[in-house]
């Protein structure tokens, strides 16, 4: 089994100028977010994904750092859920990389208060949704009392 | 890899000045033990400045940053100051946008800045040469 770092490692020392233009997309993904261990792969999993689709270094830690706010939420308050990735591309050409983030847990009860810098039922720093709304280019949340909560990120290349 | 014992953080004593930093990879597990164990050493060794390397962290979410202010928060509280060196630019930026400022969290471009905030300075190298120089 490789190491996740390696395989980020040997992506990026891989890439060719042109690669990701010409090639297909990769396939989407989905990665279970169950333990600590889970959180690791998926950051590993989301940085490998960011190279992949051509992002520069700032937004590589942008989508990595929503991702990784993300997935804590889905384990801490959602007992667990899956990030899948995928790579959009626009008609225009800018191609993407959308994260969504889902879980069963008890949802979101007050959607806006979530949403507010500061706001933590989870002993964190309450920065974790709205700050992956900010690190983002589109956002949205679709969740309720007792539905589980879906958080789905898309960030766009050189907009 | 999984499941097995990470080896601790490597912390060095420089005079009253504990010397360490932080790894690519920070997981909840290994921010846990490595407050509890730099704040026992802290305590142990009366140590009055801790210098944290976080030039290898190549992400900050708001857990590490919830580490890095309660681990100053504690140290203080024990006497000693410290100071967070080397964050990459990508991470800062993203800390902002985040909304995360590390209130508290006294900080340096790198190491070498962060151990002459903490009271040590780098002696002018070729003392001897120079004095010879003057001197012709």
């Amino acid at each position: 089994m490789a190491l996740p770092g390696e395989s980020t490692l040997a992506s990026r020392g891989a890439k060719r100028p042109g690669r990701a233009e010409t090639r297909r997309p990769p396939a989407p993904a989905t990665y279970p977010v169950r333990t600590e261990e889970d959180l690791l792969t998926v950051r590993h999993a989301v940085r490998a994904a960011t190279v992949e689709a051509g992002f520069g270094l700032v937004d590589q830690t942008r989508v990595v750092t929503a991702a990784s706010e993300l997935a804590r939420n889905a384990y801490v308050h959602g007992g667990g859920g899956t990030v899948t990735l995928e790579y959009p591309r626009e008609p225009g050409g800018r191609r993407g990389l959308r994260l969504t983030v889902k879980d069963e847990g008890p949802g979101i009860a007050d959607l806006d208060a979530a949403l507010t810098d500061g706001f933590t039922t989870g002993g964190g720093l309450g920065h974790g949704l709205g700050g992956a709304r900010r690190l983002m280019d589109e956002f949205t949340v679709r969740t309720g009392p007792g539905e589980g909560t879906v958080v789905v990120v898309t960030r766009w290349t050189s907009r | 890899m999984t499941g097995q014992p990470q080896p601790g953080v490597p912390i060095l004593r420089l005079g009253d000045v504990l010397v360490t930093g932080l790894l690519n990879e920070l997981d909840d597990r290994t921010a846990i033990a490595f407050t509890e164990e730099l704040t026992e050493r802290i305590s142990a060794e009366g140590a009055r400045g801790v210098l944290i390397d976080i030039s290898r962290l190549e992400v900050i979410d708001s857990f590490v940053a919830r580490t890095l202010m309660e681990l100053t928060t504690v140290a203080r509280l024990l006497g000693a100051r410290v100071i967070v060196a080397g964050m990459r630019p990508p991470v800062a930026i993203t800390l902002v946008e985040l909304g995360i400022e590390l209130v508290g969290v006294e900080t340096a471009l790198n190491p070498e800045q962060g151990m002459a905030a903490l009271g040590w300075r780098q002696a002018p190298q070729p003392l001897e040469g120079a004095r010879r120089g003057t001197a012709r």
